[in-house]
């Protein structure tokens, strides 16, 4: 995996999410926003793509989507 | 590993009453139209039926889906000497509420009667004890009545408020030797007990004047210590941890081969985390019913309150055989395989009130 493909599978995943607007450098807030509801989406999607578990502490550690991405790959390993 | 199997025991009847008075998400004013949309998508939870009047209790709805299902199965009254509830919003503190059914249904004062406490996993659970006892063939038939009433709840929290609905349901079961009998991989991690939890009202935190104080937990998260308090994401991640691999477990242990079930009955919890159990486990759409569309999710009645609604005109036919599966308050899980054969199962009914 590499960033550029998580990118690509919030992008499919998130309706509100244009399509190349996002960058690994893109924070959460600012370009995206982690709702409740959006947090649920996105531990759905990283465990059915990756098998990978994340919890509410690493979505709210991480700054950027390139963060989130660290997280998941170190898990993956 | 509580993974069983309790034979000679056979389902007869299932039935579920709802509250007549429905409840469309589309209109929970407390979030804004947007919000509204975005849970009724991923939730999948677009209208719920919930109470009108705040003195209509569980036992009520049950005591309605028996009488239904006592009418069709033409049942001897005399003949039930085993009654559980199986809730977690029970009549009173004290006494037990299966008392009051035992009296209410005209049962007999040979009936053994009690109250389990379970939320979510109550199905897998209660048929489990009720299963237990029967199984020695000594008691012939018994009814495990389970349900909830979860919308009286704080209307200003939108991570609990939109999701849950009510229902009451009843199960009828015979002792019957030579049947298939039922599989069970039941789990428990207390550790968790702090996800989903009432903290006041109890004997641990006795009600108090502070008890009805509203705090405000986040944004359009406002209640009080009556209310339930939902961790929204730790139960999505337990779910996703462990609900897959317990049916997997029993599936082996039961040596039954994952595509000889019929029907996958998860308990409703939310379309997103059954859709991603479903699909952890592989299981077709098609053999996944849902309810929650228009139910919500109704805690403990949830696994029968799908059956009756989405397989009532298939479980009167034929045989089935179904993998259900319940999961949530406690923490608390586990999964059964059980075997139907041409029970009774009527129409749900609408309760009002």
């Amino acid at each position: 995996m590499n960033v550029e493909e998580f990118i690509g599978h919030l992008e499919e995943e998130f309706e509100d999410i244009t399509p190349g607007t996002l960058k690994p450098e893109s924070e959460f807030g600012k370009h995206f926003e982690i709702t409740s509801i959006n947090a649920l989406i996105m531990i759905a999607l990283v465990n059915t793509e990756y098998g990978v578990v994340i919890n509410a502490n690493d979505l709210q550690s991480s700054k950027t989507i390139n963060d989130l991405y660290k997280i998941i790959k170190s898990r993956i390993e | 590993m509580a993974l069983f199997s309790i034979p000679d025991i056979k389902i007869t009847g299932i039935s579920t009453c709802v509250p007549q008075n429905e409840f469309d998400n589309l209109k929970y004013h407390w979030i804004s139209l947007e919000e509204r949309k975005s849970f009724i998508r991923t939730t999948g939870i677009a209208k719920r039926r919930i109470v009108k009047k705040k003195k209509t209790a569980t036992s009520d709805l049950c005591f309605t889906a028996t009488e239904k299902l006592l009418k069709d199965l033409k049942w001897d009254r005399k003949e039930i000497e085993l009654l559980i509830f199986v809730s977690q919003s029970r009549d009173y503190v004290l006494p037990q509420t299966a008392c009051i059914l035992q009296d209410k249904l005209g049962l007999s004062k040979e009936c053994m009667a009690l109250d389990m406490c379970a939320g979510c996993s109550a199905y897998p659970y209660g048929l489990s004890v009720i299963g237990g006892l029967m199984t020695s063939g000594e008691i012939k038939k018994g009814l495990l009545l389970i349900g909830d009433i979860s919308s009286a709840n704080s209307y200003r929290d939108k991570s609990f408020y939109p999701l849950a609905g009510d229902a009451g349901t009843a199960t009828a079961l015979e002792y019957s030797p030579g049947s298939n009998g039922m599989h069970f991989n039941l789990q428990t991690d207390g550790a968790g007990y702090n996800a989903l939890i009432i903290p006041d009202g109890g004997f641990r935190n006795y009600a108090s004047k502070d008890s009805f104080k509203y705090k405000k937990y986040g944004k359009g998260v406002i209640r009080h210590n009556l209310h339930v308090a939902l961790d929204g994401i730790e139960i999505f991640n337990f779910a996703l941890r462990e609900v897959a691999p317990n049916a997997k477990k029993l599936l082996k242990y039961s040596e039954t081969d994952i595509e000889t079930i019929d029907y996958f009955v998860f308990h409703q919890a939310n379309k997103l985390i059954n859709e991603t159990v479903r699909k952890i486990l592989k299981v077709q759409p098609e053999k996944c019913p849902y309810s929650l569309d228009r139910y919500g999710n109704t805690s403990s009645a949830s696994i029968p309150l799908t059956i009756v609604t989405e397989l009532n005109k298939k479980i009167q036919k034929g045989k089935n055989k179904m993998l259900l599966s319940g999961f949530g308050v406690g923490l608390s899980w586990g999964s059964v395989i059980v075997e139907t054969d041409k029970i009774k199962c009527p129409e749900v009914i609408d309760y009002e009130g």
